[in-house]
């Protein structure tokens, strides 16, 4: 009985500001608005020297015809609605997480060291959980890679607590 | 034509890059364009040549290499692919594991020799009608390749051209190069130079397919056993002759449009070979003319889309928009100038294109056993380090931290997007259209002194905007057919 009821809820239509469609169609409009609204604060160029059009004009142009399309998809999902995604797993929020390590990790102690958490963290929230194979991905490998472009193509990291051991 | 590639240090770039576009083009996920954009920073220690040669036969044989795990994994190596599962995979299903992979091994080739074909004689003559083209006629052009791209590419249309749109857009972030006023960069000085190419690509495919991988791990593979790659038989070769032929030609055409070249190329040359067909059931059942079609159109793709990336400056494809940057990162401007002053740099290409066809058929016969081994590499090993190498390779290019943010973040939206049916190749073309878009529209206004409508009293001008026009409403057509 109470499987019957939640299936009958969830072929329940969801409410239009939980569908796939409003959420992309609402983050474009907004983003493209912000945008354009922006654009009315870049600098004009003085009519004299001004040749064809002013620099604010043609990315005006385009955000207005991304607002136009935008609407367009939006109407056409009334009459053809999208097929809902599958509910992000875990595994994916845990390395959008790592991501943002990599960042803070990256600006605030060693661009090297940021590289080997995300790796290690992401290779062990997928499911290794061999050592050796951690330290492949973790030191080994990033190790390989960095002292590969610092000889050959003779770039220099960012300074941090690991990469200036390795420079002084 | 090969009189550059007869040096031992091209060779061995062209035996490095067909190796390694196969490895890439066998790992699903990965593919020529990721593949292209990752190596591009270490081009730079190359000359211009052996850099675009290392490019062109990466884009070869990871084309090809992406047949290999369809046929025996029943997943596209690379999105091209994807047309030869259909048959591939059930023909390896029955044991004819070897007989699936020539066939593949076998129309790869002779498409791809076939586009180089198409190449040696189309693109110069190409490049002679360019000769006539001001900026007008530029402008309507790369209006043209962006309608083309939204109307037959994967996925909506309008979505494909809101991409694209945005792809333009973000070409106009930095310094208005006309005025030096400062568009998007709301006082970050490291955006006045503008948002480069790599960044972007490396985020939008190798980034974003690090997310999506991330929600596939629970995806088991089950490999068929290979033992070796066969010959087609001369049945086989009776059988697929014509198909073979149709869909090189139907490869070459489809590559020459801006669109997602080989993708499409492989999905039209399947149908075609399908409507053709004396056998149609067979298809989706394990039929050799299913593989034929689709494998000899994609791998034609190839050639194809090289024509307007050298012959105009506008890229085919997304591969071929990493190998147009390649090429200016290079100090190479392509256009009808490059067939004038430096042929013997573009016969390199060709030869390079040529060859890489022979060996990926070498290698492919031989070692397509060795080489689906590749496949077994484990997600959770492979993809941190595809990340180390994007995130070295995009900090390398201009030593800039913010780079590697903006990398990340185009992956997230890459992701994003690619989950809500936005494909991310229109993004790229726009990225790299953008400045020739603006450019040229922009210089036009001045010739025309601000005229809008004498852009209309220009022939070729208006040729393309019709061209451009059918390309918009033909999906609408084809709809209500």
């Amino acid at each position: 009985m109470n499987n019957v009821r939640n299936k009958k809820r969830a072929n329940k239509s969801l409410p239009f500001f939980f569908k796939d469609e409003f959420k992309v169609f609402f983050v474009i409009i907004v983003v493209s608005t912000i945008l354009l609204i922006s654009t009315f604060s870049f600098d004009t160029v003085p009519p004299i020297l001004n040749r064809g059009i002013q620099p604010a004009t043609f990315p005006k142009g385009l955000l207005v015809l991304i607002i136009v399309l935008t609407i367009l998809i939006y109407y056409l999902s009334f009459k053809k609605p999208w097929k809902k995604e599958k509910e992000l797993p875990k595994n994916f929020f845990l390395t959008l997480l790592s991501f943002i390590f990599f960042i803070i990790i990256s600006k605030t102690l060693d661009f090297f060291l940021a590289i080997s958490v995300l790796s290690v963290f992401v290779s062990y929230n997928w499911g290794e959980k061999r050592f050796f194979y951690l330290l492949l991905v973790g030191i080994i490998f990033p190790f390989i890679v960095f002292v590969f472009f610092e000889m050959i193509l003779g770039l220099r990291f960012p300074p941090g607590i690991i990469t200036n051991l390795y420079y002084y | 034509m090969m009189a550059p590639l007869f040096s031992s240090k091209l060779l061995l770039v062209l035996l490095f890059g067909t190796l390694f576009g196969l490895i890439l083009g066998v790992l699903p996920g990965l593919g020529p364009t990721t593949g292209g954009a990752l190596i591009l920073p270490f081009t730079m220690t190359l000359d211009p040549l052996s850099a675009i040669v290392l490019l062109t036969s990466i884009y070869c044989a990871g084309t090809y290499g992406g047949a290999i795990t369809a046929v025996l994994i029943n997943t596209p190596g690379t999105p091209a692919a994807a047309a030869t599962c259909l048959d591939g995979y059930p023909l390896a299903q029955k044991g004819e594991a070897g007989r699936a992979l020539g066939m593949a091994t076998v129309s790869s080739t002779v498409g791809g020799i076939f586009s180089v074909v198409i190449l040696v004689f189309f693109a110069p003559i190409l490049a002679k009608l360019a000769y006539e083209f001001g900026q007008p006629e530029y402008f309507a052009l790369a209006i043209f390749g962006l309608t083309m791209l939204a109307s037959i590419g994967e996925g909506s249309p309008i979505k494909n051209l809101i991409a694209a749109a945005f792809g333009i857009l973000i070409s106009t972030i930095g310094k208005d190069f006309m005025t030096s006023i400062d568009r998007f960069t709301y006082g970050i000085n490291e955006l006045s130079v503008g948002i480069g190419f790599i960044p972007v690509v490396v985020g939008l495919f190798a980034i974003s397919e690090m997310l999506t991988q991330s929600t596939l791990l629970h995806q088991v593979f089950k490999r068929v056993a290979l033992k070796a790659v066969k010959l087609p038989s001369k049945e086989d070769y009776k059988k697929t002759w014509k198909t073979i032929l149709r869909s090189s030609g139907i490869g070459s055409f489809i590559g020459v449009l801006p669109a997602e070249g080989g993708t499409v190329a492989s999905l039209i040359g399947y149908s075609e070979a399908k409507r053709f067909s004396k056998n149609p059931e067979e298809f989706g059942k394990g039929s050799i003319e299913g593989i034929a079609g689709a494998e000899a159109a994609n791998n034609a793709a190839t050639g194809g889309a090289m024509v307007p990336t050298l012959a105009l400056g506008i890229p085919g494809s997304a591969t071929t928009a990493v190998i147009l940057t390649g090429l200016i990162i290079h100090g190479v401007r392509p256009g009808p100038d490059l067939f004038r002053e430096q042929p013997d740099f573009l016969y390199g290409i060709f030869g390079a294109m040529l060859i890489a066809n022979i060996l990926f058929f070498i290698f492919g016969f031989f070692g397509a056993k060795i080489f689906a081994r590749i496949t077994l590499v484990p997600n959770k090993i492979l993809w941190p380090m595809i990340f180390t190498v994007s995130v070295c390779g995009t900090y390398s290019l201009s030593q800039s931290i913010l780079d590697v943010w903006i990398m990340l973040f185009f992956g997230v939206l890459g992701f994003f997007m690619r989950r809500f049916g936005f494909s991310v190749v229109p993004v790229i073309i726009g990225l790299i259209l953008g400045e020739l878009v603006e450019g040229t529209l922009r210089q036009s206004l001045v010739i025309f002194d601000g005229n809008w409508l004498m852009f209309f009293t220009r022939p070729i001008v208006v040729t393309f905007f019709i061209l451009s026009f059918i390309a918009l409403i033909f999906p609408l057509l084809k709809k209500k057919k």
